[in-house]
């Protein structure tokens, strides 16, 4: 693992009328890494993330990638460099298939993709994922597991460097959080770095190599997970007493 | 070219489509030989309805940014053709006007398009009104009339022009369907969020689809107003045609190109019948037929096959998973 800042965040800020979602936070996600961010509900923890794809436009600080100034590109851009994003909610296209949904990803996300060639990567991370098992369901029929592997299968097809995944965990029983942790790992194993939030602290703790804390929109605490997990303002706010 | 392929010869389905379309034009082209004379004029103003009803669904239905400008296009067609009709051909003038409505709506997607919701259709709405009344100061204030005579053409010439844009926007929806441009479309009507996320360049793929969308409405609009031989602001801009391609492509269902094609049809006919026969009661039944269609098929005629099939498949697909498990 090389210690490249494959992202970094400098001073990134975002206003919502008088509330300060996101407060001059600077972080930097190192390549292959697995980084949590975490924080209580209303952190600013997905704005973060809205900031970093461009999906909403940052107020003041820039985001670089691989070195690149990104701030102020339109998401679609950002995705072809190489950044692929995951939803809180799931955002999948329900009028489509399964695979009709990993393979816009495969076709849109690369830049000069040729149809034969998104074909055969659409199935090729459709076996990757593991998710072969809905490919007759409708997508609005499929577990709520399956739906965020979708948006992740999606991603994916796009051939990121970096995937931001926003609560892929929430919501899922303990036995879909051990495959959604095995599969995350996978996914860093093949290369791709991960930055995600999470909620489920025995992810938090297994998976990640470090963790940031945001806290009313600011950085409160960053660390390995030893680190975090015996820090005291973080405990305080977030973690509580065990 | 591969594209070409793809559409046209791709499938069994798409070889048969293309068949039938091809058939169905050739009918339409040979029909005004066996017709009387009145029935050009009647079947140039169906098509002209389909168009509208089927280049509306193009930008419209697949992203479900509902547009409210289709009278604004069809008003500058007619317009153009007023101003410019009796100096050049009107096969001429219609391409002009295609060009125009294409510009325009290219210029109001760029201003509009970056935002969601309901924006663009109030916006959309404006502009057929914009036009309307800039278009009628003008004429007031520097021409001193209102309105102005169009250089008529005879039935069957305005059937022949409608009948060729109706002939190039069905090949162009055809091939949109299959190609990237299309999707790029169903993923922003499906999900504009994820859409932009994968890498499609949402608004860059609404501007030119609302412009597109908007060239076939200017060239038939120029066509019928030669059938009318007079045109004024509240003529050319009638904002029933702004509403009109919406309940059509409603009423037939938007999920596949026939919904609006068959939509167009059956209420060009129905109101054509009521107005016919029933002159004062027309808008009545036809308000109650349109309220009945919005509650008991509210994905269209074509709402209804799609849902027929789609029950079909769910159930044999539940019985796999069954299996699996």
């Amino acid at each position: 693992m090389s210690n490249n800042v494959l992202i970094q965040g400098i001073g990134l800020t975002k206003r919502f009328g008088g509330m300060t979602a996101v407060n001059c936070v600077d972080f930097e996600l190192r390549d292959g890494e697995i980084l949590g961010l975490i924080g209580p509900n209303g952190a600013g923890k997905s704005t973060l993330f809205n900031l970093i794809s461009g999906f909403i436009p940052t107020d003041s600080g820039e985001t670089a990638f691989l070195g690149k100034k990104i701030t102020g590109l339109t998401p679609n851009k950002v995705c072809h460099l190489g950044l692929g994003r995951t939803f809180q909610a799931a955002k999948n296209f329900p009028d489509m298939s399964l695979r009709e949904n990993v393979r816009m990803g495969a076709l849109f996300g690369v830049p000069d993709q040729t149809y034969a060639k998104a074909e055969t990567e659409t199935d090729e991370i459709i076996a990757y994922i593991g998710l072969g098992k809905y490919a007759g369901t409708a997508v609005p029929d499929i577990p709520l597991a399956g739906q965020k592997q979708i948006e992740v299968a999606r991603a994916l097809a796009t051939k990121p460097k970096v995937l931001l995944l926003d609560e892929l965990m929430a919501g899922l029983n303990p036995a879909e959080v051990d495959e959604a942790m095995a599969l995350v790992k996978k996914i860093r194993g093949t290369g791709v770095t991960v930055l995600l939030i999470e909620h489920v602290m025995k992810a938090i703790m297994n998976i990640c190599d470090r963790i940031i804390v945001l806290h009313h929109g600011a950085l409160i605490a960053e660390g390995t997970p030893e680190q975090i997990g015996s820090n005291k303002e973080v405990i305080e706010i977030y973690l509580g007493e065990v | 070219m591969e594209l070409i392929k793809t559409a046209f010869f791709g499938s069994t389905k798409s070889k048969v489509q293309l068949i039938g379309v091809i058939a169905a034009l050739v009918i339409l082209f040979l029909s005004p030989q066996f017709l009387n004379t009145y029935m050009p004029n009647f079947l140039a103003k169906l098509i002209a309805y389909v168009v509208l009803s089927l280049s509306w669904t193009i930008f419209s239905g697949k992203t479900g940014y509902i547009s409210l400008a289709s009278a604004a296009f069809y008003g500058l067609g007619m317009y153009i053709e007023a101003l410019f009709g009796m100096n050049i051909p009107l096969p001429v003038v219609m391409v002009f006007a295609a060009a125009v409505a294409f510009a325009v709506a290219f210029g109001v997607g760029v201003v509009t398009l970056r935002l969601r919701g309901v924006y663009f259709t109030i916006f959309t709405f404006g502009l057929a009104l914009f036009l309307q009344k800039s278009i009628l100061w003008i004429e007031v204030k520097f021409f001193h009339t209102k309105g102005r005579m169009v250089l008529a053409y005879s039935n069957e010439a305005v059937f022949y022009c409608v009948l060729v844009v109706f002939a190039i926007l069905i090949f162009v929806v055809i091939l949109m369907n299959k190609s990237r441009f299309g999707l790029a479309l169903d993923c922003i009507g499906q999900n504009e969020d994820s859409a932009q996320h994968i890498g499609v360049n949402t608004t860059m793929t609404k501007v030119l689809a609302f412009a597109i969308s908007a060239a076939p409405a200017g060239a038939v609009g120029a066509a019928i107003g030669t059938s009318i031989g007079y045109v004024d602001p509240d003529i050319a801009f009638n904002m029933l045609l702004s509403f009109l391609p919406v309940l059509m492509a409603i009423f037939g269902g938007m999920r596949s190109m026939y919904g609006p094609i068959v939509g167009a049809v059956i209420f060009f006919v129905l109101q054509d019948y009521l107005m016919r026969e029933y002159a004062n009661l027309y808008m009545i039944i036809f308000g109650a037929v349109m309220v009945v269609v919005i509650l008991f098929m509210p994905k269209g005629i074509f709402g209804l096959v799609d849902k027929a099939i789609a029950k079909r498949q769910r159930n044999f697909d539940g019985e796999v998973i069954g299996d699996v498990k």
